[in-house]
């Protein structure tokens, strides 16, 4: 049931592997506001149609003697309290709240750091660490969007890019999420995945892409939250990649970031 | 007439003339004046609010194209060449919320109805501190017009949305200092009024006007001065940090290590976003049910008086209201579910907020169920009550998938929770607002409205209200963000939607078409409406039955009324008419 009123609800592709658990509860939850607007809807409809002046020219004072809508209510509430605590809670706890280690095997972890309005990707690197950052470090016109401070061992493979995430498929991607200068929200539509980006703290999000989809892995980073005046053009992009594709870009970063720091040698 | 002038003589030993026009109209402390003043001032800003979302929606259809015909209105830092800036339309939308929330629907269910029917209903002879009664609408006056005053400030009027979210907020440009100095006096201004509104039902109903008695709209008015009174006391505290943080370099809002283009912001730091958030929803929320408490007694009412009949259900719907207002101090956080929470208080808000549900569901009920039976007049005021129940239904219903966390991922900051809220405000409250004009026009002027205008104005604006609403579902499903200056088209995934914008804005412009019967209506049968008597409508509650139309000036009442029944007397068994007043022995 829940699958046949998802045709209906005009929702974007689904290519995460818990999307669908989200979806199944939105489906869930039309098919019950469905079913209480036709049913409401037809008691409504025939009771202006029957108690029209008209038809009845004297009012009963008493009205409806029956409590059947008692019932209904509590139907109504019983089947809220299945779709929070049988879905809602326990999808959270799972889809957001369990979040995995940085360092566990198949973790992904990313950076992202937004700005006016742009999105700042950080990757750890081949060493699965993060250099040091700091904000008096931002420097825009020298390619260090983010701050890292380049003195930092770990920083020495990190590799940063503007409004361009890649991420390989299959794997978990831990985006640990914050802001530089207002609230924004990072949002993937056919991810399944918002959630706000705010100064100050540094929140993780997860997301796992299974398929490339149909526009063949490459989607739009949405902001979702108020930022400016520049809001509505603060899209980034990010494009699903088999592993191999991921490791092959990983690696000529790397080989660019070796050509740079030779560079600064010199 | 009379009562006024003898009550101001026995005041003033002086003098026996009438009062002077400034004292009786403009800085009168009669409840009804003041309601009126209230009732004008707010339809103006309605009317004004509207006017700024459809220049919104001009630039959501045709994204960059200049406006036509009105472009020279406007000057070269808002649109030059008729052409809407960002800036513009984030100042528009800032203040389309605050204007239509604070300036219009709730100084209209509040100000205007509240103030005029509160005491007729409870049988007082005004208002418990009629000059804070005055006050009140002089604070929510000036208010307004600093509100008005952002638009001529350097960088426009405040464009951080109307929930005005700190570090944006923080670093905009001035016209966010004036909203909050606005806001200031705006909440002042409410606080007034509902400690007035609370005193006098509590303290002046007639004699026999015990509480299970009193009509709901009352009851509806009482809880939402309740919360009024408690909710918005912290938006103020909130409001004055957040000038502090604007003027004085404090940052209760601000965290450390903030870059705005690339330069550290030089800064206290320390201080959190997110507090703002929970001070702001904390009053919010409660706002949201200030703004459908009152609505809800206006369609009760009219329901009750035109189905000629007894409200089905009165005693659970007055505890429904209790329940339902203490309970909505317990869900502001359900507007925070992506900014980083952990399960626990995630199950507790989305727990309450499933739980703020059934009062709402037991009140809508009992209003549809009360139709059942009756003897239906489908006049104008009964039209617009009709149709507020199935469209209250669609706001109550999507505010479902809203609520639950895990659904809310996707919908969050979509055009679903635009479609949700408006379904619940305009052809919910504004609806109401009308029902109650149609209503109650002739209590306060002595003239009815005429019907066949009223009824060419419910159905177009039936009909095109759900043309510019209805879309927004189906946009915010498929993932389209709000406030959007261009409306999506930056976006792959908004593409196959964008065509709706069209529709929607072209929907919105007939909907201001439509209001014109209302205006001619409105002014026409002012003066030269066909009569009303005291009791137009054959009603039972104490403001048809018990005094003139309109009521007398200072006093309300010739004889102060004594109650001896409850509010809907419709239809009783064994009577010869079909309404039994509540003053009647």
């Amino acid at each position: 049931m829940s699958e046949w009123i998802l045709q209906y609800l005009y929702l974007p592709q689904d290519l995460s592997s818990h999307g669908h658990e989200l979806d199944s509860l939105t489906g869930w939850v039309h098919l019950l506001m469905l079913i209480l607007f036709v049913g409401w809807g037809a008691f409504y409809l025939l009771t202006v149609f029957k108690f029209n002046k008209k038809r009845n020219p004297s009012a009963d004072y008493k009205g409806v003697k029956t409590h059947v809508s008692s019932y209904l209510e509590i139907t109504v509430a019983v089947i809220e309290a299945v779709l929070l605590v049988g879905f809602s809670i326990p999808l959270w706890a799972d889809v957001v709240d369990n979040i995995p280690e940085e360092t566990a095997k198949d973790v992904v972890p990313i950076r992202i750091i937004a700005e006016q309005f742009a999105w700042n990707i950080h990757y750890a690197g081949p060493d699965g660490k993060f250099g040091r950052t700091a904000p008096e470090l931002v420097d825009l016109s020298n390619g260090n969007p983010v701050g890292i401070d380049k003195n930092d061992p770990n920083a020495a493979d990190d590799v940063t890019t503007v409004n361009q995430l890649n991420v390989p498929m299959n794997k978990q991607i831990l985006v640990k999420l914050t802001s530089k200068d207002v609230i924004h929200s990072f949002f993937l539509p056919v991810m399944r995945v918002k959630q706000d980006a705010i100064p100050g703290s540094e929140f993780p999000l997860k997301f796992t892409a299974v398929s490339k989809g149909d526009n063949d892995g490459k989607y739009e980073i949405a902001c979702a939250q108020l930022c400016g005046l520049g809001h509505y053009r603060m899209r980034g992009y990010y494009n699903i990649m088999t592993q191999e594709e991921f490791d092959a870009w990983m690696g000529e970063q790397q080989e660019l970031l070796k050509a740079a720091g030779e560079d600064d040698g010199w | 007439m009379d009562a006024s002038v003898k009550e101001k003589s026995s005041h003033d030993d002086h003098s026996h003339h009438e009062e002077a026009f400034i004292w009786k109209y403009v800085f009168s402390i009669d409840h009804k004046v003041i309601g009126i003043q209230y009732g004008v001032t707010a339809l103006l800003f309605l009317f004004f609010g509207f006017t700024l979302m459809m220049l919104m929606r001009w630039q959501l259809a045709y994204p960059g194209e200049a406006i036509p015909v009105i472009s020279g209105l406007f000057s070269e830092t808002t649109m030059p060449d008729g052409i809407m800036l960002p800036e513009f339309y984030n100042s528009l939308g800032a203040m389309h919320g605050t204007i239509m929330v604070f300036l219009a629907v709730v100084p209209l269910v509040v100000g205007a109805f509240g103030n005029y029917l509160v005491p007729l209903q409870v049988g007082a002879i005004d208002m418990a501190f009629p000059k804070l009664n005055m006050a009140s609408y002089w604070v929510y006056f000036v208010g307004g017009i600093v509100m008005l005053v952002g638009f001529w400030m350097p960088g426009g009027a405040a464009n951080s949305g109307w929930t005005s979210y700190p570090p944006l907020s923080n670093i905009a440009t001035t016209g966010q200092t004036v909203w909050l100095l606005g806001m200031v006096f705006l909440i002042t201004s409410s606080l007034l009024g509902s400690m007035n509104i609370i005193v006098t039902i509590v303290q002046l109903r007639a004699e026999g006007l015990t509480w299970m008695k009193l009509p709901f709209f009352t009851w509806a008015q009482l809880v939402t001065s309740f919360l009024l009174l408690l909710a918005f006391p912290p938006l103020e505290a909130a409001g004055v940090l957040q000038l502090m943080d604007r003027l004085t370099g404090s940052s209760f809002f601000m965290p450390s290590g903030l870059v705005v283009s690339g330069e550290v912001l030089d800064i206290a730091g320390g201080g959190s976003p997110l507090l703002w958030q929970h001070l702001f929803w904390f009053l919010a929320h409660p706002e949201v049910y200030v703004l459908i408490l009152p609505a809800l007694g206006i369609i009760a009412e009219v329901i009750a008086n035109n189905t000629r009949k007894p409200l089905w259900g009165y005693k659970s719907m007055v505890y429904a209201t209790i329940f339902l207002g203490f309970i909505s101090f317990t869900v502001w956080a359900h507007h925070m579910f992506l900014t980083g929470m952990g399960t626990a208080i995630n199950a507790f808000f989305q727990t309450t907020t499933m739980i703020i549900s059934i009062p709402s569901v037991i009140i809508l009920t009992a209003l549809m169920i009360s139709l059942w039976g009756g003897s239906i007049r489908f006049n104008s005021a009964m039209l617009f009550a009709c149709a507020f129940l199935p469209m209250f239904g669609i706001g109550g219903l999507t505010g479902l998938p809203l609520g639950l966390t895990a659904s809310d991922i996707h919908l969050h900051d979509t055009y679903y929770v635009i479609g949700h809220f408006h379904y619940v405000v305009a052809p919910g409250t504004i609806f109401a607002i009308f029902a109650g004009i149609y209503y109650w026009y002739p209590k306060v002027t002595g003239r009815a409205m005429n019907e066949m205008l009223g009824k060419i104005h419910f159905w177009l604006s039936l009909i095109f209200i759900n043309g510019i609403f209805f879309p927004m579902f189906i946009q915010g499903l498929a993932g389209v963000s709000r406030r959007l200056y261009d409306g999506g088209a930056s976006y792959a995934h908004a593409q196959d939607y964008l065509y709706l914008n069209e529709f929607m804005s072209i929907s919105a412009w007939l909907l201001a078409l439509a209001q014109i019967p209302f205006i001619i209506n409105f002014f026409i049968s002012w003066k030269s409406g066909q009569k009303a008597g005291d009791n137009h409508w054959d009603a039972t509650t104490l403001e048809w039955s018990a005094t003139t139309s309109p009521p007398l000036g200072h006093g309300n009442f010739e004889v102060v009324p004594t109650v001896y029944r409850g509010p809907y007397e419709y239809s009783v068994p064994g009577k010869d008419k079909d309404f039994t007043p509540q003053n009647e022995a």
